[in-house]
């Protein structure tokens, strides 16, 4: 039907400048619409860069801050970076094998039902607000037992688990059927073909769903608030206590008043911001890589 | 050689390993799936004190007292919802337009480079985000866009006085705007790809313009899928917490003003992480977490079921047309 209407408007010449005038309009729209996401980007990037720049030095990752620094006193963040690397390395090494596992079991084992449900299910994680996750761990872990490293990486480990599974998933589908079927035919067991011949090739998408979760979770505050954010100035790397964290010090410095913890501030952004661009260029880069080597191999 | 193990022709051999690793990776996928009903229980059982103590009069009470000890949901419900709305209404359009500017319009060496770009703004953590907006946004809007708006549009009390600190419920507008910009864009543009090149070409071989072929062949091609990444942007506005809190002001109350400073769900339980003691204010911001893991599910499933079902239709369509 709406090729009827097509074939009536077309038919209609005699509004054709209008039609055109209207054409170009929305033509300028869709320009403008991209030129304004772009220079939002630009904008932000450049106010990071350019008041991270002035506060950026070796202080930053070496030295413990220094409270109501309004003098120079040499003062950093490293137990934030600190207990960042410990709290997304745990996050990753609770979430890497399990989102494996279940990418596996939904493509190589589960019946359609499970296999749909269970894609749900990982839909709907997907979905859960990270602050939500933040209590719910606050109500499992916290009430009780205190905040700790383990607590803030296992509520970043509920955030990464479905971004892995999702991405193993779409590169388990790629392996040709062909493979899989040569490798029984030769009498070599599921589990090893599975294992052994199907995954290997799927290394390099997984390396980069591994790489975009991490960037993605290494910049996340709201499930690491009520987990692990009550802490002091000291250096630690123990995960049972709580330890402070990248985010969480940026946004507790940008809520303060004293104009030293925004220079700070801004110079922490700065770095995960240089972490997150980076990660995402090579993932994006693995990707297009890994992707081609697998087309090809049909 | 050695003699080789002769083929068994009938009956499945029994195999150890193929079992373990059936049950282990089975495990997994029971135990990801049992997490979000861990999450729903633990979240449902936490806030047990102040639904059976408020009821459901605490969803629309705009009361936030620890002294009296009386909590409603209320005002961050309204903050929630206006805030949200606000962002979906100003940043559908934009990322359609961006959409069809990646799919129709840039020229092909553009494509690739924007895309990115435009990919990349999703991936700035919120808390950057956050620590921009009220650094360097809120002021730029309270010294230059709150005054335009209130003398050209002051009548309606949507735009009342500017806002003192920059902190205010439109600056929040505008950093979920930014937010969710990018997410509605990329499924947009996924869906635009999806749509039938020799529909388009038909229409243009029949005279239309570019943006006639737009409006008769793109966008009922991609109505069902844009309403379901529309219910996904909805779903991160109304989940963002950080960056919220941030710019939002942490008020309670319930003002038409856009300029005023306000709080939604998601922002007062992030505010709060510090000095929740007592139990009925802990209970109290499980339940508005309750109110937010609702939102989430509501969204994300109709979300699913509405791809699930444009999936099937464009599939039967695009067979019946190779038929």
């Amino acid at each position: 039907m709406s090729t009827h209407n097509l074939t009536k408007a077309a038919l209609r010449a005699e509004g054709l400048p209008r039609r055109r005038a209207m054409n170009r309009l929305m033509e300028l729209v869709a320009w403008l619409a991209a030129a304004l996401a772009i220079g939002i980007l630009v904008v932000m990037v450049w106010s990071v860069a350019r008041r991270g720049a002035g506060a950026l030095n070796l202080d930053l990752i070496t030295k413990t801050p220094v409270q109501f620094n309004f003098g120079n006193a040499p003062s950093g963040l490293s137990n934030a970076f600190a207990g960042t690397l410990v709290i997304v390395g745990l996050a990753t090494a609770m979430a890497l094998p399990v989102g494996i596992l279940v990418a596996i079991y939904l493509n190589e084992f589960a019946r359609p039902w499970i296999r749909s449900s269970v894609s749900l299910a990982l839909d709907v994680l997907n979905g859960v607000p990270a602050i939500v996750i933040g209590i719910f761990v606050f109500g499992l872990f916290v009430v009780g037992h205190g905040q700790s490293g383990y607590a803030g990486a296992f509520a970043l480990a509920c955030l990464m688990l479905p971004l892995v599974a999702r991405s193993t998933l779409e590169v388990l589908a790629l392996v040709p059927a062909s493979l899989r079927e040569a490798s029984l035919a030769l009498g070599v067991p599921r589990w090893r073909t599975t294992l052994s011949i199907v995954l290997p090739q799927t290394l390099g998408g997984i390396v980069t769903g591994t790489v975009l979760a991490v960037a993605r979770v290494a910049g996340e505050t709201a499930p690491l608030l009520f987990t692990t954010s009550i802490v002091g100035t000291q250096l630690h790397w123990d995960p049972h206590h709580a330890l402070q964290t990248v985010p969480v010090a940026i946004f507790e410095l940008s809520e303060s008043a004293n104009p030293a913890d925004h220079a700070q501030a801004w110079a922490a952004a700065l770095v995960l911001l240089l972490f997150i661009l980076c990660t995402n260029l090579t993932a994006r880069w693995l990707a297009t890589r890994s992707r081609r080597k697998i087309t090809t191999a049909r | 050689m050695t003699e080789i193990e002769a083929p068994r022709l009938s009956g499945r051999r029994f195999r150890p390993g193929d079992l373990s690793l059936q049950t282990v990776a089975g495990a997994a996928a029971l135990a990801a799936s049992a997490l979000v009903v861990l999450i729903a229980y633990t979240i449902v059982r936490d806030s047990k004190p102040a639904w059976s103590a408020y009821g459901l009069g605490f969803v629309t009470r705009a009361v936030w007292d620890p002294v009296k000890h009386v909590y409603g949901a209320g005002s961050f419900l309204f903050g929630t919802v206006v805030t949200s709305l606000a962002a979906l209404a100003i940043a559908t359009p934009l990322a359609i337009a961006i959409a069809l500017f990646l799919t129709e319009l840039a020229p092909r060496w553009l494509r690739g480079p924007v895309t990115a770009l435009v990919e990349t703004l999703a991936a700035i953590p919120s808390v950057v985000i956050g620590l921009w907006g009220i650094l360097v946004l809120g002021p730029v809007l309270r010294d230059h866009v709150e005054p335009a708006l209130h003398s050209a549009l002051g009548f309606m009390p949507l735009f009342g006085p500017p806002s003192t600190t920059g902190s205010s419920m439109f600056t929040a507008i505008v950093v979920l705007t930014i937010m969710i910009l990018p997410i509605v864009s990329s499924i947009s543009r996924e869906l635009f790809l999806g749509v039938p090149r020799d529909l388009k070409e038909g229409a243009l071989a029949l005279g239309t313009t570019r943006w006639e072929m737009v409006r008769g062949v793109v966008f009922p091609y991609a109505r069902g899928g844009i309403a379901a990444a529309m219910i996904l942007g909805l779903g991160r506005a109304v989940g963002e917490a950080i960056a919220v809190t941030q710019v939002i002001g942490s008020t309670v109350s319930v003002s038409a003003n856009l300029f005023s400073t306000g709080d939604t769900l998601a922002s007062k339980i992030a505010a709060s992480y510090q000095g929740a003691e007592d139990k009925a204010q802990v209970s109290s911001l499980v339940y508005l977490g309750l109110i937010l893991l609702v939102f989430s599910l509501v969204m994300n499933v109709s979300a699913q079921l509405i791809v699930r079902r444009v999936v099937r239709r464009q599939g039967t369509s695009t067979r019946a047309g190779v038929a």
